[in-house]
């Protein structure tokens, strides 16, 4: 997980960084039948970088992400059905700012646990929240959800299109403007407390640190960061379900990082890009292998390569350099 | 008054019979987790397990009830060792992440290998004919199969508490929860124990799952469906306890069944807000050695 270099010596945004906005670009022109799965890639993408703060970087195990995906998604969903407000950033504000609050107040209280009370207590709010979503019909719809989101045309132009384009070019300036958010954080003195707090708690306590409090702030930006997916969710398929609030989306994101490589902020960009093309092309074909091999992947993952694919690539790079 | 009284009486049966089955597959969870130290999130797979081979012994078979739950036992007491020497065992000093990624691994694994081998249906629950009728204590009837699994249940419990707190064995596996390099340096074999204990849970999640597969139907979601309730009861109960499980999985058992009977609109949302309550106010459980 550690990587070598200093701090300043990432804080730079190097070339190499610009790989996944051209991909992004690139993608728009050469392959326009794909911009929806696109899309939701990268709505995953950002949901992925939200469970990479508290998980890869503060190191908070959590089993119930998926919490803010849904509180952000039916954020937008009641907004439009319910209150008639279809103008997409106020949907997006409004889904990012209930989520973070909602990670203000359950993180207030479940932060001051560790270990598997932690685990347990990230488990038991996700399923009260989708037990909630799931009996609340009146305003949530209950198992049918709400359907029929609408979205207003951005800037009174830019309506969704049939073939997603609006939709990608949104979702890929909204993942950009929080990408260079979380990478600013990641890198400021502020991120690398987090990851004092991940490598040895007790020591930073021993310092001085404010432990309990930085936790909480990084649990809000994540929470607030999952609301922003959630609401690019519900906006993109313009209705929002149930399986926004279960335990499998928070297991697939999981692995979509675990996959891409924790603790680092492209580990966030290249799983979940592997994963659910390789769900596109696969899943469809052999959907009783499907998880299956999610499966062996995890436990292969687990033995072979705590680092992802990052890692691996990491490896091979540095076997290449050493004579 | 009557009609409440008599609703009472079923709502008790039934939330006992329903905790008892929670407690038989949990309670391995519980002392493995607080033995190892090992976030085991794939222990339904054991139960799962347990639930389909009874079904399959008994429908392709013909084995008889007691043996089948006998088989079920002891095929995944075998079995979970084969992937403790093999998987688990290199996991112990490896952190939580990995250990919840490589059991999450495992749940999706054995989902897929059961949805392939009995596809989405739950496996169907053949019983014998003498544990079909009802039958009559104190003038009501209730399902005999159910007294039936109270019964075993029950002899588990005080087999359990008796082989824990009263034999050489017990009071070697208490001294590892309590402090297992100290136990290490006395001369117990704590690998060999956490292997031995291992089994016996993973196979008592197995019997938990055969029996109560009526209560709980076993189909290839299982383990990922139950698995809530499962850790529900360990961490409400307490890492490394006995009795804290068994008072957590009947308050479940009883709550749950009553909240469905009297209030079904709140599903489970008030077993869900009771565990948060718990947990916030003793972290390490009601009868937890360590958090």
């Amino acid at each position: 997980m550690i990587r070598s270099g200093s701090y300043s010596g990432h804080a730079r945004i190097g070339i190499m960084e610009a790989l996944p906005w051209i991909a992004a670009i690139a993608v728009y022109f050469l392959l326009p039948e794909y911009l929806s799965l696109g899309a939701r890639i990268m709505i995953f993408i950002l949901f992925t970088l939200s469970l990479d703060l508290i998980l890869g970087y503060a190191g908070i195990i959590t089993l119930g992400h998926s919490v803010f995906l849904g509180i952000g998604a039916y954020t937008a969903g009641i907004l439009s059905v319910k209150l008639n407000v279809n103008d997409p950033f106020l949907q997006l504000i409004a889904g990012c700012l209930t989520s973070a609050l909602f990670g203000l107040v359950s993180g207030a209280v479940i932060l001051r646990t560790r270990n598997l009370t932690l685990l347990m207590l990230t488990l038991a709010i996700t399923a009260i929240v989708y037990e909630i979503g799931n009996k609340a019909s009146s305003l949530t719809g209950g198992a049918d959800g709400l359907p029929g989101v609408q979205v207003n045309p951005f800037f009174g132009t830019f309506e969704f299109d049939l073939w997603g384009r609006t939709g990608y070019v949104y979702c890929a300036i909204v993942l950009f403007v929080i990408w260079f958010v979380v990478r600013r954080l990641i890198y400021s003195p502020f991120g690398a407390m987090l990851t004092g707090i991940r490598e040895n708690t007790p020591r930073m306590h021993a310092l001085g640190a404010p432990v309990y409090q930085r936790l909480l702030i990084v649990y809000t930006i994540s929470a607030g960061i999952a609301g922003i997916a959630g609401v690019l969710m519900t906006q993109v398929t313009q209705s929002v379900g149930l399986n926004v609030l279960t335990f499998e989306v928070a297991g697939d994101v999981l692995v979509m990082l675990i996959l891409g490589g924790v603790g680092r902020i492209y580990g966030a960009f290249v799983g979940p890009v592997v994963y659910m093309v390789a769900q596109d092309l696969l899943a469809k074909q052999f959907p009783e292998y499907w998880s299956f091999g999610v499966g062996i992947l995890l436990v292969l993952v687990v033995f072979f390569a705590r680092g992802g694919i990052l890692g691996l690539v990491d490896k091979i790079v540095d076997r290449a350099r050493t004579p | 008054m009557q009609a409440f009284l008599s609703s009472l009486v079923s709502v008790l049966f039934h939330g006992v019979a329903y905790g008892m089955i929670l407690y038989v597959i949990s309670v391995g969870l519980s002392v493995t987790m607080g033995l190892m130290g090992f976030v085991n999130l794939a222990h339904g797979v054991f139960a799962m397990a347990g639930g389909l081979l009874l079904s399959t012994a008994m429908s392709k078979f013909a084995v008889p009830f007691p043996l089948a739950l006998l088989l079920a036992f002891v095929a995944v007491a075998l079995a979970s060792v084969v992937l403790e020497r093999l998987l688990y065992s290199r996991l112990y000093s490896a952190g939580e992440l990995a250990q919840v990624l490589f059991t999450m691994g495992l749940i999706f694994i054995s989902i897929a290998i059961a949805r392939q081998l009995y596809g989405t249906q739950a496996a169907p629950v053949f019983l014998p004919d003498y544990l079909k009728g009802q039958i009559n204590i104190f003038g009501r009837n209730f399902p005999a199969f159910r007294v039936v699994l109270i019964f075993i249940s029950a002899i588990i419990v005080v087999a359990l508490w008796f082989g824990v707190e009263r034999t050489r064995w017990g009071a070697t596996v208490r001294a590892a929860v309590d402090n297992r390099y100290m136990a290490q340096s006395v001369g117990i074999n704590t690998n060999r124990l956490f292997m031995v204990t291992f089994a016996l849970g993973s196979g008592l999640a197995g019997l938990g799952g055969a029996l109560g597969s009526d209560i709980l139907p076993v189909q290839s979601t299982y383990p990922l469906e139950n698995l809530v309730y499962f850790m529900i009861v360990v961490a409400v109960g307490g890492l490394g306890s006995l009795s804290g499980p068994f008072i957590a999985a009947l308050m479940i058992g009883i709550a749950d069944t009553a909240t469905k009977y009297w209030f079904p609109e709140l599903g489970a949302f008030l077993i869900y807000a009771a565990t948060i309550g718990l947990l916030l106010w003793r972290p390490q459980g009601l009868f937890g050695v360590r958090s």
